[in-house]
């Protein structure tokens, strides 16, 4: 066995609703495979060690972060980034509502307060100001003090409710 | 031509109104183009080879490891990177006796901070560069390591580099009336040590760089996460030898900036000089540790300052003995003298009174170096003032809001020109205050504070007013020649379809310029907002200039933009009014088409006067003009800054068991002139406020005293994080600037400069019953329970 093959993982994988199958280094982060392999360069790597949010996506269903899981244990998952939920739609309103309250100014760390952000719409009807902030507590943003965003997802918390939603 | 700014259903009023972000939604569905998200074909990697040791003699490199390692394609030490690199000295002429040795993108001789690049590898990808550096193998010798500032300068102290025969960087004394005769007569005198602890920015997407050379073309192609593109532009031109019209740098989306992206990093233009060496595209793209150990550092200071009051509150003196400490190198080109010199003009700023001063001394030491960082010096000056400020009305037993009243310049003062020799062409420190004690209500806050002290409950209100320095002139780096751009440039060209591409040397951070400058063009020629495309951050395409620092986006580029759109205007209607047979001052342009004034009548819609000029000139009369693009620049001219003014305050509990400060509420009113989008600039105040509470509770750099860094993650350093913020008011006064047409001012660093203070003035507030006051930030718990006495110092 040469070392190529010892230190290559073959994955099968869906990723924003796409059947993926690759061959990735074994200590590739997912993060890194996202971007570099599969060009979705939406999600973000900042601090590479869990810390700030911004490579958050969703693996089957939660919020993680990108850079704290491997690929390899991606085998089998159900992956989405914002890409995907764009496409499908799903964050729709939070992301107009994040370009109307202006939550967003470099926009790097959006993504992943997009994700985490639906994570929590998701789970909670009405969820308070001060939940907001909690939840979104491990999502580093340096340009918009936070208080933009979290009007952002109180908003659209309260629109969804109306509708009935959940 | 003036606009009626005032009348809000004049047409094509964009100006003063909020209207969404074009790249918002870019952004919003993570489509947005940062530099690590560039692929080129033949791309290579570049890690670097950092000195673990804070001063260090190089000795041999042992790359042959590195060499072998797989994906590896060549290993760089700093003196194959000087063959084909200058050095450069970051000193300017105005800061007189400003010194800094020449400086390498990598170090020869010695290695002076931890983290400084000391060799480069270049991989076919970047984890195959970083594993491979780690097996590069550097024989250093230890060297005396010089860390504490105040004893930089002591005999004893080993001086950092010999050929500059001390570590004084710089000092400068500004003395202004009778300094001594003033506090000998005052009735009361009050001082304090404060000291402002390390910074550094913390931007999300890390320092990044991606560099292309084609030797075919001669030209050099750099995107680079960078807030000045044709400063970039030269320096790589200058020191890599390339003429600099064969350089390019483009700045697309760059995630956070702060003035950490706005200087000249060692190992970008390594990166830049192995792109023209390999002939090949190389990236770069920082990790936290290297962000930490490597982006500039900012407002380490220690300093010792002095009030003299007379019975009525009055200010009679203020003497500032400010020390900072910049690492082993002034930062190019920008220079890292600037800081302190801030701190020089602006202690006492807002406050009229006679004799004043303050001296800065800037020293070398072995820890990273420190520039500018958003708010230049600002925090500093703003928290020595406003301490001092809070304690002689505590002497005096008078209001924080009466002393302001007593001393702020007055409304009706102006211009005037301050004992820092600061000129201000027209404030508003009294409407500012009058604004914010409604906004916040302070009787109900006081009587708020007064309940919960008698239930056993510390709380506090800090006032801070300031000045801040925005719109600058050639005054701040240009006549110390440094070749940084005080004027620039927008380009407004009028398309076929009627559409209006407007090209801009100033850039794009996510505070909002696109839309700030679609918005000011959509006006100034006549059509929708909508219809404005803005392009920013590329040299090959932009007019000249400066890009974003000092906050002059608006004040320097939206006045060129906004004479630009006139222009366009102006060519427009010529040709109209020869099409028309009319006069163009009998036309205008509304909602992008020619009408009449008077009836508001459409005439010509754009889009038919485009298809004319641009497929059917024959139709036109032989020799009219029909130049559908026009350029202006601008440059401010009577004053060498624009200072904007405002006034912050902070409402916050202290938890006396735990030293634990939670802020429970921010107000800030400001006047930075004409407002062109009232939300970009609330929310510029915000973010602003927000870095300034994390310097004020959380944010220090720790090394230990062999300049170890002992903080180098996102986990050690602590920043603010949505659960301990609080919401912030937001409020204005307009007072436009007399020097354009637009009247804009500068809005960006004014949240960052205040916020401390009023952070600091709330928490000796709530503590001063108990008698203590702290001045060291950040106040952290243990900082706090140290001035109560709950533990011992
Ligand atoms: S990059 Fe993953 S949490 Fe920061
Ligand atoms: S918008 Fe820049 S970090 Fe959040």
């Amino acid at each position: 066995m040469n070392e190529i093959v010892r230190d290559r993982i073959d994955v099968a994988l869906t990723v924003n609703g796409e059947p993926v199958e690759a061959r990735v280094p074994a200590g590739q982060h997912l993060i890194d495979f996202l971007r570099l392999e599969l060009g979705l360069t939406g999600a973000h790597a900042s601090c590479e060690h869990g810390v700030c949010g911004a490579c958050t996506v969703r693996v089957n269903g939660d919020a993680v972060r990108g850079c704290l899981m491997l690929a390899a244990q991606a085998d089998g998952a159900e992956v989405w980034t914002v890409e995907g939920l764009t496409d499908t739609g799903e964050i729709a309103d939070l992301q107009e509502a994040f370009v109307a309250r202006n939550a967003l100014q470099c926009g790097f760390c959006t993504p992943g307060m997009l994700v985490a952000a639906q994570e929590l719409l998701a789970r909670e009807d009405a969820p308070s100001r001060a939940e907001i902030r909690e939840h979104l507590s491990g999502n580093y943003c340096r340009c918009t003090g936070y208080e933009a965003i979290v009007d952002a997802v109180e908003t659209v918390a309260t629109a969804r409710a109306g509708k009935g939603g959940a | 031509m003036t606009i009626q700014f005032g009348n809000p259903d004049r047409p094509n009023s964009y100006i003063g109104k909020t209207v969404p972000r074009p790249n918002a939604p870019r952004l919003a569905q993570g489509r947005g183009r940062f530099v690590d998200d560039v692929v080129l074909p033949r791309m290579a990697h570049v890690a670097f080879v950092r000195s673990p040791y804070a001063h260090a003699r190089i000795g041999g490199i042992d790359a042959a490891a590195a060499k072998a390692a797989k994906g590896v394609l060549r290993v760089f030490t700093g003196a194959d990177i000087a063959e084909v690199c200058t050095p450069w000295v970051a000193v300017l002429a105005h800061l007189k006796g400003l010194k800094s040795p020449p400086q390498h993108p990598l170090a020869i001789e010695r290695a002076t901070w931890v983290g400084e690049p000391v060799a480069a590898v270049v991989a076919t990808s970047r984890a195959a560069a970083e594993e491979a550096a780690a097996l590069v193998e550097v024989a250093y010798e230890a060297l005396p390591v010089v860390t504490d500032m105040m004893s930089a300068l002591d005999e004893t102290t080993p001086v950092i580099h010999p050929d500059l025969g001390d570590n004084l960087a710089f000092r400068r004394l500004h003395e202004e009336g009778d300094v001594e005769g003033a506090f000998a007569g005052a009735h009361k005198v009050v001082s304090a040590r404060f000291r402002t602890a390390r910074h550094t920015g913390v931007t999300l997407e890390p320092r990044s760089i991606l560099v292309d050379w084609n030797p075919a073309e001669g030209q050099m192609v750099a995107w680079h996460a960078t807030q000045a593109p044709h400063m970039m532009q030269t320096v790589f031109a200058k020191h890599l030898d390339v003429p600099e019209s064969r350089v390019r740098v483009i700045c697309a989306d760059v995630g956070g900036s702060y003035g950490i992206k706005v200087h000249v990093y060692p190992d970008e233009v390594a990166t830049a000089a192995i792109a023209k060496i390999m002939g090949r595209p190389v990236k770069f793209v920082a990790d936290r540790l290297e962000s930490f150990t490597t982006d500039i550092h900012a407002r380490d200071h220690v300093i010792d300052a002095r009030l003299a009051v007379d019975e009525t509150g009055k200010i009679l003196a203020m003497d500032v003995d400010d020390w900072t400490a910049i690492g082993p190198y002034s930062v190019y080109p920008r220079t890292s003298a600037i800081e302190g010199n801030q701190v020089v003009n602006l202690c006492g700023g807002p406050y009229d009174f006679a004799s004043y001063r303050a001296r800065t001394t800037v020293v070398f030491q072995n820890k990273t170096p420190t520039c500018q960082y958003r708010a230049v010096g600002h925090p500093i000056a703003v928290a020595i003032t406003e301490g001092l400020v809070d304690m002689a009305a505590a002497e005096l037993g008078l209001d924080p809001i009466e002393i302001r009243r007593r001393n702020l310049y007055a409304d009706d003062a102006y211009p005037v020109t301050s004992p820092a020799k600061m000129r201000f062409e027209g404030l508003s420190h009294h409407a500012s205050l009058n604004k914010l004690l409604e906004l916040m209500d302070y009787d109900a806050l006081r009587a708020d504070q007064a309940q919960a002290r008698k239930r056993g409950v510390h709380r506090g209100i800090g006032i801070a007013s300031f000045i801040e320095l925005t719109n600058p002139s050639p005054f701040m780096y240009g006549i110390g020649g440094a070749r940084i751009s005080a004027q620039d440039g927008c380009t407004v060209r009028m398309d076929p379809d009627g559409s209006v591409v407007a090209l801009s040397g100033v850039t794009e951070q996510g505070q909002g310029t696109e839309a700030m400058l679609a918005q000011i063009v959509a006006e100034g020629v006549g059509v929708s907002a909508d219809k404005v495309r803005v392009v920013t951050g590329d040299t090959q395409v932009t007019p000249y200039g400066g890009g974003t620092w000092a906050s002059r986006g608006a004040g320097i580029g939206g006045e060129a933009a906004l004479q630009a759109a006139r222009a366009l205007r102006d060519a427009i209607l010529e040709v109209a009014a020869a099409m028309l047979q009319s006069e163009p001052g009998r036309l205008d342009i509304r909602a992008g088409a020619v009408v009449d004034p008077e009836t508001g009548e459409e005439r010509l819609s754009l889009e038919e006067l485009g298809r004319i000029v641009y497929f059917r000139g024959d139709t036109l009369p032989k020799g009219l003009p029909r130049e559908l693009v026009q350029t202006r620049h601008f440059i401010t001219s009577d004053y060498p800054f624009a200072f904007t003014n405002g006034v912050q305050a902070s409402y916050l509990e202290v938890d006396v068991e735990t030293g634990v400060v939670t802020l429970l509420k921010h107000w800030c009113v400001e006047d930075c002139g004409r407002i062109i989008n009232p939300q970009l600039v609330d929310e510029q105040i915000r973010g602003g406020i927000v870095q300034g509470l994390g310097g004020a509770l959380y944010e220090e750099i720790h090394y230990d005293e062999e300049g170890q860094l002992l903080n180098g993650s996102m986990a050690d350093y602590l920043v603010p994080m949505a659960a301990e913020m609080p919401d912030m008011v937001v409020g204005h006064v307009e007072t436009p600037t007399k020097e354009s047409l637009l009247g804009a001012k500068g809005a960006g660093e004014a949240g960052t400069a205040g916020a401390p203070a009023a952070v600091m003035n709330a928490v000796n507030d709530a503590l001063r019953p108990l008698g203590a006051q702290i001045t060291e930030m950040p106040f952290t718990p243990e900082r706090i329970l140290r001035a109560l006495g709950t533990i011992e110092s």
